[in-house]
C-alpha cells in the first residue's frame, strides 16, 4: 500500500525548474531514497513533502491528505531530520527532545516516556542532560533523528541524513536507520548523493537529475539492469576454461590474457558456483577471482552520461542553483 | 489549526527564558551597561539643568527611565530578530514544521521576550536605586512594569518586521545603527522632551519609544512631558499595531 503518493509535482522559481514534474509512490514500511547530485531538486521535493514549501503546480499525498488542502495533519504524521543541523545549541538533548514533545502536543507521562525510548534508540540516555553545543557530529544527527521519532510518525523524512559525517559515523548512523526502520515499523523517505548509503539503506531508489525522476528501482535491479557483473578469473589453464566458458549461454563474453580470464555477465552471485564447479570437472585450478559489480555510480553513469561526483565538484553552477533551492 | 495552542506557547515562552538565563555574557552586560551609563552620565552631567525640569528633581532622575527603555529596546528588537538566527542554525525549520499555528510562535517568543524585559527593567531600577535615584514608591510602580512590557511588545514587533525582510543576519550591525540607534535617540532617553529644540521633538512624536520613556518618567519619578494615559494610549495602540504586523510577516515566512 502507497503511503506516499506524488502526481507531476513542480516547483518552478524565476529561471530554474528545482523540481519539474515528478510522480512516484512510496510503499507503506519501505526505505525508499532519492538519488542525485546537489542541486537536483532532492530538498526542494521534501521540502514540498513537509508542507513547509506550496509546490507551483502537481500535488502530493502524504497518508492520504493532500498536502495543499490539510498541512496539519501530515505534519502530526511525519517526522522530519533537515539538511542542515536544526537543534537549539543551548538546550541539552533532553530539552530538545521535550520542546519537540510539546509542540506537538504530547502530554507529561507519554513525553517522559517517549524521551527515555528514543533516547535508548538513538544510545545518548548518557548524554541526554548536557547540552547540545557540546555534542559531536554524529550525536547531533542521531538526536535529530530521535526527535523526528519523538511523535510517533509514520513517515521519517530524512534529508541527506551524513552530510558531513565521517565515513565511521556515517555507518553508525545507516545502522540507526535500518534498525528504527524494523522496530518503529516507520517508512522512511531519504534523500543523498551517497551511492553507497542509497544502495545499503534503500530498498527503493529514485534517481533525480535537473528535477526529473530518471528511473526508480530496487537498487540490485537498477544495477543489473544497466549492465554485467565482469569476473576476473586467474586460473592454471586459461585457454581452455576460456573455451569451456564460451559454451555456456549465461556468458556474454569471454576474453584471455595471460592467466587470466574475463567473463561477463549478469547476476554474478548466482553463476560463481557454476564456474567453480565447471573448473574443478575439468581440472582446471582457480588461483583467485575477481569481482567488480556495477555500482550504483554506474546506473547514474548510465541515465545521465555524467558522473555524480564530477557533478558535485563541478563550480559556480552547481552552487548557484544549489542557493536557488534553498 | 487551532489558533492557539497553549502548550506551544508555554515551550517558546520557555525556550526564551533558558536562553536568557544561560546566556551568561549577556546577563553580565544586563548589570555592567547600564551601571556605567547611569554613574557616568549621571553623576559627570549631575549638575546640569534642563529647559522644563522642575527643582527637586536631579538628572539623573530624569536619566534613569531613559536607561530602563534602553535596556528593553535594544534586546526586544533582538528578540524579533531572533526568527534570523533560528533561520541561520536552521532552528526555525523545526518550529515552523510543527503542527502549531505561526500566531501560536510569535506570542510565546514575544511573551518570553516581554519576561526578559521586565526582569531587565527590574535590573536596572535597583541598580539605579542603588545610584541614589529617589523613584516613586506608589501604585504607579505596576503602571511603570506595564510601560516596560509595552516597550518591549513594540520593539519586537520592530525586530520581527526587520527579520522578515532580512536574509541573513549579515546585515545585523546595519539595522542597530540604521533602526535602533535613532529609535532610542530621537526618543530622548538622556534628557527631558522640553529641552529638545522644536523641530527635533516634532521629530521625537514619530518615534514610538519617546511614549514609552516618558510614560515611565511620569510613572517613576512623577515628571512627564504628557499625560500618563496619553502615553498609555499611544504605546498600546502602538504596540498592537507592531505586533500585528510582525506577526503577519512572521506568518508569511517560507523557510
Amino acid at each position: 500500500m502507497s503511503i506516499i503518493t506524488v502526481e507531476n509535482l513542480k516547483k518552478h522559481y524565476k529561471d530554474v525548474k528545482a523540481v519539474d514534474g515528478i510522480s512516484f509512490e512510496v510503499n507503506e514500511g519501505e526505505v525508499f531514497g532519492f538519488l542525485g547530485p546537489n542541486g537536483a531538486g532532492k530538498t526542494t521535493t521534501i521540502k514540498m513533502l513537509v508542507t513547509l514549501l506550496q509546490p507551483t503546480e502537481g500535488t502530493a499525498k502524504i497518508v492520504g491528505n493532500d498536502i495543499k488542502k490539510y498541512p496539519d495533519r501530515i505534519r502530526n504524521s511525519i517526522g522530519i531530520v533537515f539538511q542542515e543541523p536544526a537543534l537549539d545549541d543551548i538546550l541539552t538533548g533532553k530539552e530538545n527532545l521535550d520542546f519537540h514533545a510539546r509542540m506537538y502536543g504530547m502530554n507529561k507521562s507519554k513525553r517522559e516516556r517517549r524521551v527515555k525510548e528514543v533516547l535508548i534508540l538513538v544510545d545518548l540516555e548518557e548524554r541526554a542532560n548536557s547540552l547540545v553545543k557540546n555534542y559531536s557530529g554524529g550525536m547531533r544527527r542521531r538526536l535529530e533523528i530521535a526527535r523526528g521519532l519523538m511523535h510517533f510518525p509514520k513517515i521519517l523524512f530524512l534529508d541527506e541524513p551524513t552530510l558531513g559525517l565521517d565515513p565511521q559515523t556515517r555507518r553508525v548512523i545507516w545502522d540507526y536507520i535500518k534498525n528504527l526502520n524494523k522496530k518503529e515499523r516507520i517508512t522512511v523517505f531519504l534523500t543523498t548523493h551517497y551511492m553507497e548509503e542509497a544502495d545499503y539503506l534503500c530498498d527503493r531508489v529514485a534517481i533525480i537529475d535537473y528535477g526529473k525522476i530518471l528511473v526508480i528501482d530496487k537498487p540490485s535491479k537498477l544495477k543489473n539492469k544497466i549492465g554485467k557483473d565482469v569476473i576476473i578469473i586467474s586460473c592454471s589453464d586459461s585457454k581452455s576454461c576460456a573455451d569451456l566458458l564460451k559454451r555456456e549461454r549465461w556468458v556474454e563474453s569471454v576474453k584471455v590474457h595471460d592467466s587470466n580470464v574475463t567473463i561477463g555477465t549478469k547476476e554474478i552471485e548466482k553463476k560463481l558456483p557454476l564456474i567453480m564447479r565447471m573448473a574443478e570437472r575439468n581440472n582446471i585450478e582457480i588461483k583467485s577471482i575477481d569481482i567488480r559489480k556495477p555500482t550504483l555510480e554506474d546506473v547514474f553513469l548510465y541515465y545521465t552520461g555524467r558522473k555524480i561526483r564530477e557533478q558535485e565538484a563541478s563550480g559556480s553552477e552547481q552552487l548557484k542553483r544549489r542557493f536557488m533551492h534553498r | 489549526m487551532k489558533l492557539l495552542n497553549y502548550q506551544a506557547v508555554y515551550v517558546m515562552w520557555l525556550r526564551q527564558i533558558k536562553r536568557f538565563l544561560r546566556t551568561k555574557s549577556r546577563l553580565a552586560s544586563n548589570f555592567i551597561q547600564p551601571f556605567f551609563f547611569l554613574a557616568i552620565l549621571g553623576f559627570g552631567l549631575g549638575s546640569a539643568r534642563f529647559a522644563g525640569m522642575p527643582s527637586g528633581i536631579e538628572y539623573i532622575d530624569i536619566l534613569a527611565p531613559g536607561i530602563i527603555a534602553m535596556s528593553i529596546l535594544f534586546p526586544s528588537v533582538f528578540v524579533g530578530l531572533s526568527v534570523l538566527w533560528d533561520k541561520q542554525f536552521g532552528f526555525l525549520q523545526e518550529v515552523l514544521v510543527a503542527p502549531v499555528s505561526r500566531l501560536s510562535i510569535v506570542i510565546g517568543r514575544t511573551l518570553g521576550g516581554a519576561t526578559t524585559a521586565l526582569i531587565q527593567g527590574l535590573i536596572v531600577l535597583i541598580i539605579a536605586t542603588v545610584l541614589g535615584v529617589s523613584f516613586q514608591l506608589s501604585l504607579s510602580l505596576i503602571l511603570a512594569f506595564v510601560f516596560m512590557v509595552l516597550i518591549a511588545f513594540v520593539a519586537i514587533g520592530i525586530g520581527l518586521i526587520i527579520a522578515s525582510k532580512m536574509e541573513s543576519i549579515e546585515g545585523f550591525q546595519f539595522v542597530v545603527s540604521l533602526f535602533v540607534f535613532p529609535l532610542l535617540f530621537l526618543s530622548s532617553p538622556f534628557s527631558p522632551l522640553e529641552s529638545l529644540p522644536s523641530w527635533l521633538r516634532t521629530i521625537a512624536f514619530v518615534d514610538p519609544i519617546t511614549y514609552g520613556v516618558d510614560g515611565l518618567r511620569a510613572t517613576l519619578i512623577g515628571y512627564s512631558y504628557f499625560p500618563i494615559y496619553i502615553n498609555l494610549i499611544v504605546l498600546i495602540v502602538l504596540s498592537v499595531v507592531m505586533m500585528g504586523l510582525g506577526s503577519y510577516f512572521f506568518s508569511k515566512s517560507e523557510v
